[in-house]
């Protein structure tokens, strides 16, 4: 199935007027390969899963890549999540004041805004801005390195490039988004704090006191580390777009574009799962 | 007439590892789609002889480097490498066989994010662990003067001309001391100085290091300055193989206008 038929199937745009006047056995033979390069794209991220599993479990291992990746993927994406985890914050705080004050609940303001932050909106907002910049970027830069041959080189060179490129950038999104997800979740906490301390003043220790009031272990950590899962979606959709990529600068750019829709979509989509299985989990 | 194929197949040439030739391909089949590129090639190598492929654009001459060299399976028939049947073997396994073989990229396929020297060091960083920084310094230059190219170790692919990348490509290919080198147009889109420089640069390392050599190209000059034989194909055969004179006295219409128009 290529890249235009699964954004085609993903975007799930509603029947054009004139399309319905198509026949039937058109209409059918077209949902049937439809549905058939949906199940081929899956087979082959399944395929390729297995591959980059295989490789990343043996030896040698790519320490070098992997530090270089970490940072890559962390240091790099460090700005851009707190940034946006400090907006979220500021938003939080403004919209929640008015509408708290509304039901004469504004002593719950802090523990509002620390619970949005730290359950739902910091982890989904740090996936959603690593699957931008970093799914891009490895979308890009692997599909880049197979027009031009150099994953081939890479592998002509007796070099796993399984190992050597996808099992990093993957081992590195996973490790790094539980990490990114806590500083988006103190930068959203902090500019809650400032946006609500600016309107009514208020001591930042006063804030986080009633913020984490009864607060228990299910309620931060789990919802911080669903966010390693956000990484593998993120590392493996993006090399596995990049890895496959055929046509030149239009596929680099199909590429890169492919693996943001791509992981956004299953980020939010693996983020109703997860918030299920936490709830059931961790009641 | 017997091709050196015949010759290398004849009973008692077929032994596994020493005496087998160093690449062995036997009836290979590869299909893209339905457009059948390779359609029954046999063709073998031995150590420090020098085969060209030679044929139009589009005949499969690039898809047999890259079945030689796993980079693509073949639908059916053998690739053998020092007599070790290579055809669908497994990625690990695979790269023990690479590490015996260099291969030069029509367009060099130079990493872009690293400079010319790191380009040559990547295969010893990643398969002789045991050298030290200083050593695989060394290597790297002595392999870069090889190639005429030592006084460019810092410089990015982007920022030297497609000659030298060619130089810098073959100079990674040696990096792992190949005991097989697989060229792929090493002279395409050079001018003809260049061409006769990497020429030159193909035969001195071929004396020099005594490899088996594969050398795809449209290059007719060429392949007579460097190959001990020529194999020409057409439409995913083998035409004709053996030296220049022998293609010469070949009455095959197409053999005879390949010749004149190169």
């Amino acid at each position: 199935m290529s890249d235009r038929e699964f954004t085609s199937v993903a975007g799930m745009s509603p029947p054009l007027p004139e399309q319905r006047a198509v026949p039937m056995p058109s209409v059918l033979s077209s949902a049937t390969g439809l549905a058939g390069g949906f199940f081929e794209w899956f087979g082959n991220l399944g395929i390729f899963s297995w591959q980059v599993l295989r490789a990343a479990v043996t030896p040698p291992f790519e320490w070098r890549e992997l530090i270089r990746q970490l940072d890559d993927v962390g240091s790099k994406s460090l700005p851009l999540v707190a940034l946006a985890g400090a907006a979220i914050g500021a938003v939080l705080s403004m919209e929640a004041r008015s509408s708290l004050t509304r039901f004469g609940a504004k002593s719950m303001l802090p523990s509002a805004i620390v619970y949005s932050v730290v359950l739902e909106m910091g982890p989904i907002i740090t996936g959603l801005v690593v699957s931008g910049r970093v799914g891009a970027g490895i979308g890009a830069e692997l599909a880049s390195m197979k027009v031009t041959e150099q994953i081939d080189a890479i592998e002509a060179s007796a070099i796993n490039p399984y190992r050597l490129l996808a099992a990093t950038r993957i081992l590195a999104c996973i490790l790094m988004l539980p990490l990114l997800t806590l500083a988006a979740d103190a930068c959203g906490v902090l500019m809650g704090w400032l946006t609500q301390t600016l309107a009514e003043p208020q001591s930042l220790r006063q804030f986080i006191d009633n913020g984490f009031r009864g607060a228990t272990f299910n309620d931060l950590l789990p919802p911080t580390f669903k966010t390693a899962v956000f990484g593998l979606i993120i590392g493996l959709i993006a090399c596995f777009q990049g890895m496959r990529t055929r046509g030149g600068a239009e596929g680099v750019g199909r590429a890169a574009t492919n693996s943001v829709v791509l992981a956004s979509l299953f980020v939010i989509l693996a983020d109703v799962v997860l918030v299920k299985f936490i709830l059931v989990v961790f009641p | 007439m017997a091709t050196a194929y015949d010759i290398a197949m004849k009973p008692g040439n077929i032994e596994e590892g020493g005496s087998a030739p160093a690449v062995t391909v036997e009836n290979l089949h590869k299909s893209f789609e339905s457009q059948k590129v390779l359609n029954g090639i046999s063709l073998s190598v031995s150590r420090g002889e020098t085969l060209a492929v030679l044929g139009r654009s589009g005949t499969g001459k690039s898809v047999l480097l890259r079945l030689i060299i796993g980079l693509e399976k073949p639908d059916s028939g053998s690739v053998r490498i020092h007599g070790q049947e290579t055809a669908g073997m497994a990625l690990d396994r695979m790269g023990e066989i690479r590490k015996k073989m260099g291969f030069l990229f029509q367009h060099a396929a130079l990493y872009d994010s690293l400079t010319v020297a790191e380009n040559v060091a990547f295969p010893l960083e990643h398969h002789r662990r045991d050298m030290s920084k200083a050593e695989r310094g060394d290597r790297v230059k002595h392999l870069l003067a090889e190639v005429g190219m030592e006084g460019n170790l810092d410089k990015m692919p982007s920022d030297i001309s497609g000659g030298m990348q060619k130089r810098v490509g073959l100079a990674r290919a040696l990096a792992l001391e190949p005991e097989i080198l697989l060229l792929d147009e090493p002279t395409a889109g050079l001018d003809p100085i260049s061409s006769g420089e990497i020429d030159d640069l193909v035969l001195k390392l071929q004396r020099e290091h005594q490899m088996a050599s594969i050398v795809v190209t449209h290059d007719l000059h060429s392949a007579k300055t460097i190959a001990d034989r020529l194999a020409l194909l057409n439409e995913g055969k083998v035409v004709i193989e053996g030296s220049f004179a022998e293609l010469q006295q070949c009455d095959i219409g197409f053999v005879q206008e390949f010749l004149k128009q190169s």
